[in-house]
C-alpha cells in the first residue's frame, strides 16, 4: 500500500527540535493490551479477536464510504459496499502485518482505524478517477475567480499568479512542474497519480514539497508578499 | 456551468504551508496519536511539530485526518 509500505521521506523538512520522532510511550491502555493479547492468541481466541478486527475495520470503512458517496454518484449501492469489505480486508492485512509497530501512542482501535480509512479513501479516490486523464499541463491560468478580494488585492494577487505562472514554466524542472502542475492546480489525487507513476504518496509530496519550496523563494526574491496562510 | 476556480485558494494550493512540515509518511504514522490529542483538548500542534502544517499543504492526508477525527469524536459521544 503506497504511504504505509512504501516509506521514502521521512520528513520533507526537519521540524527541530523533533518530539514525534521520540519513543512513543510504552504504557498500554487496558482495553489496548486486550486487542493486542488475543490478536496473538493462537487458538480459538485468535481467531475470534481477527474478526472482530475485521468488523471494526468494515465499521470504519464504510463509514468513509458513506462520507464520500457523493463523489460517486454513478456507483451502485452494492458496487460501494464491495469498495468497503476490499478495504477492510486489505486493512485487516496491514493492522496485523503491523502489529508489533503499535506501542500504545493511541487507543489501538484509533490505531487500527486510519489503516481502514486510507485504505477506503485511496480505493474510492482511484475509483472516481477511473478512465479519466491525468492532466500534467496547466488547464488554464485565466480561470480563476477573485470573487471577494480588494481591487488593491486582485491585482497583488494576480501578479503573484503571473510571477509563478513563470517560475513554474522556467524555474521548476520538468518533472517537478508536472507534479506541481497536477497535484495542485488540476486536483489530480496523489494516489491516483503515484499509481499511474508508478511510485507513492511520499515520494510525489515530496517533489510537490521541494517545488512549492523554489517558487516560494523565486517569489520573495522578487519581493512579492506570501501571505496566502492568512488569506486561505 | 462550472464553477471558477477561486485565485485565492489557488495560490495557497501552489505555494503550500510555509513552515517545515512533515512528510505524509510521518504524518499517517502520527495521525491516530494527533487526533486523541485534539479530542483530548490537547496542543496537538505543539506535541507533534509539523503534522499542522502537512495537513494544509497535502489534500489526501487532511481528507483522512478529518475522517479519522470524525470516526473516533463520533464514537466518544455515544
Amino acid at each position: 500500500m503506497s504511504a504505509v509500505n512504501a516509506a521514502t521521506v521521512a520528513l520533507v523538512e526537519p521540524v527541530s527540535p523533533s518530539p514525534t520522532l521520540a519513543p512513543a510511550p510504552p504504557l498500554l491502555d487496558a482495553e489496548s493490551r486486550k486487542w493486542l493479547q488475543s490478536l496473538r492468541a493462537t487458538d480459538a481466541t485468535g481467531e475470534d479477536a481477527i474478526a472482530r478486527l475485521h468488523a471494526l475495520l468494515l465499521r470504519a470503512t464504510r463509514f468513509e464510504v458513506a462520507r464520500r458517496r457523493r463523489t460517486l454518484p454513478h456507483l451502485r449501492g452494492d458496487e460501494l459496499e464491495d469498495i468497503a469489505t476490499e478495504a477492510a480486508d486489505d486493512a485487516l492485512m496491514s493492522v496485523l502485518r503491523r502489529l508489533d509497530d503499535f506501542r500504545g501512542a493511541s487507543r489501538f482501535t484509533t490505531w487500527a482505524y486510519k489503516f481502514a480509512l486510507l485504505e477506503a479513501a485511496v480505493k474510492l479516490r482511484k475509483r472516481a478517477w477511473q478512465g479519466r486523464e491525468v492532466p500534467l499541463e496547466p488547464e488554464g491560468w485565466g480561470l480563476f475567480s477573485s470573487v471577494g478580494l480588494e481591487p488593491d488585492a486582485e491585482v497583488e494577487q494576480s501578479e503573484l499568479l503571473e510571477t509563478l505562472q513563470s517560475a513554474i514554466a522556467h524555474v521548476l524542472t520538468s518533472h517537478q512542474r508536472h507534479m506541481l502542475v497536477a497535484l495542485a492546480l488540476n486536483g489530480v489525487p496523489i494516489d491516483v497519480l503515484a499509481e499511474r507513476l508508478n511510485t507513492n504518496r511520499g515520494a510525489l509530496y515530496k517533489t510537490l514539497h521541494d517545488a512549492r519550496r523554489k517558487l516560494r523563494t523565486h517569489v520573495q526574491e522578487r519581493g512579492l508578499a506570501l501571505d496566502n496562510e492568512e488569506k486561505r | 456551468m462550472m464553477e471558477r476556480p477561486n485565485l485565492t485558494q489557488a495560490l495557497g494550493r501552489l505555494l503550500g504551508p510555509a513552515g517545515p512540515e512533515l512528510g505524509c509518511d510521518e504524518c499517517f504514522d502520527q495521525l491516530d496519536r494527533y487526533v486523541e490529542f485534539e479530542l483530548a483538548g490537547q496542543d496537538a500542534d505543539a506535541a507533534i511539530p509539523g503534522l499542522r502544517a502537512h495537513l494544509e499543504g497535502c489534500p489526501a492526508c487532511r481528507e483522512e485526518h478529518e475522517s479519522l477525527r470524525a470516526l473516533v469524536g463520533g464514537e466518544q459521544l455515544l
